[in-house]
């Protein structure tokens, strides 16, 4: 049934040279964990990318029922964990799928940098990394006010508070981030609007360039 | 295809449901979460005293104005409802005023072309007193009503009848 269904779709679109392209590839035996089980510590790439996923997901199912408006967003997220069915999971997942994701992250980079990945002709490929290290970060201080509880806003207070020292422009940049003077009705706005279209779009155009990049130049060889 | 299972289309089978049972497993509790106002079963069923002594329900249609308190998610307020109450052949009965044609509001007499019905301006629907529709009117169905409990001589309004 499935295969007839697919079957026919490829014999109209001819979809197997698309997804052949992107599965079939070799997986040198010093990346894979059945040869050496040290290898594992390859795997926290596609760990960060699966955690990922996961925080899109739910991210995208949080904002079923969240509202990012200082009157209702802190009640909107008690009611959506306290009073939705499945609402303490779903929330659970976003909240500590952000700091796993964090770790995952770092547990790559550390493996890159040990191994010497980085090096030619891969550093354009650390640099897009360290891009997307960047953009994970400013997610999860975006996400951080969202709750608008008092961990939340003391949080971004600091934080704005750490980008206003920069020399010069630091005023600027507070006053943008805010969107105002203070950390209020204008500056969870715009949080908002960062950490659900421009920091999402921003990471999946950089994961694109990141997998090309690898699946370009393949896997570094064994140390 | 022989009737023999082929290590590779094990693997694959095995391989394949295991993948499937984490999916699942991860996507449960999403659309779950999602589908839940579906799945709720629907508040209401209180009681209101509408402040109005049964000697005062007559056979002529009155409205009577009550208060609910609604929770819509993390928000709550009171809505005002209105009911027209009337005595109907002894039995009290309590009509909500809208009208089962396309949502707007009904009166009683609210036309003078049209006495002794329960009429909507919007498509000139109109409605019996007991508020069956008249046939050659827009309205498909009588009107909705309200339950109604009596105590201590006074009239006590609930949630919509389920029809």
């Amino acid at each position: 049934m499935l295969r007839a269904i697919y079957d026919w779709v490829d014999e109209r679109l001819d979809i197997t040279p698309l997804w052949r392209d992107v599965a079939d590839h070799e997986v040198p035996e010093h990346v894979n964990p059945a040869h050496h089980f040290s290898a594992f510590i390859y795997c926290f790439g596609g760990l960060t990318f699966f955690v990922v996923v996961i925080q899109i997901l739910s991210g995208m199912f949080l904002a079923m029922y969240y509202v990012p408006d200082i009157i209702n967003a802190h009640a909107s997220v008690k009611f959506l964990q306290n009073e939705v069915a499945m609402g303490a999971i779903v929330r659970g997942m976003h909240h500590w799928g952000a700091s796993v994701a964090i770790v995952m992250l770092f547990l790559h980079t550390l493996r890159v940098f040990f191994t010497g990945s980085y090096k030619h002709p891969r550093e354009f490929n650390w640099v897009v990394g360290m891009l997307i290290f960047f953009v994970m970060l400013g997610l999860g201080f975006t996400g951080y006010l969202l709750p608008w509880d008092n961990k939340a806003y003391f949080a971004t207070k600091v934080g704005v508070q750490i980008a206003a020292s920069v020399p010069y422009l630091g005023p600027y940049i507070a006053t943008f981030l805010q969107g105002g003077d203070i950390v209020g009705a204008q500056t969870i706005a715009r949080f908002f609007a960062l950490h659900v279209f421009f920091f999402p779009a921003a990471l999946l155009a950089l994961l694109g360039a990141h997998f090309i990049l690898i699946r370009r130049q393949g896997i570094s060889g064994p140390l | 295809m022989s009737k023999k299972l082929s290590r590779r289309q094990f693997l694959t089978y095995t391989l394949g449901s295991t993948a499937g049972f984490l999916g699942a497993g991860m996507l449960f509790p999403m659309v779950r979460f999602a589908v839940d106002p579906a799945l709720k079963k629907g508040q209401g069923g209180n009681f209101i005293d509408v402040n109005l002594p049964l000697s005062e329900v007559t056979d002529k249609p009155r409205s009577v104005q009550f208060k609910v308190h609604k929770k819509d998610g993390w928000y709550s307020f009171d809505e005002v409802l209105t009911a027209w109450v009337l005595r109907d052949k002894g039995k009290i009965i309590a009509l909500s005023p809208i009208c089962k044609h396309l949502g707007c509001t009904v009166s009683w007499e609210a036309n003078p072309q049209y006495p002794n019905t329960f009429f909507c301006p919007c498509h000139f629907g109109r409605y019996t007193k007991d508020g069956t529709n008249i046939p050659g009117t827009p309205p498909p169905k009588p009107l909705d009503r309200y339950e109604t409990k009596e105590a201590n001589g006074k009239l006590l309004i609930g949630p919509l009848m389920q029809t």
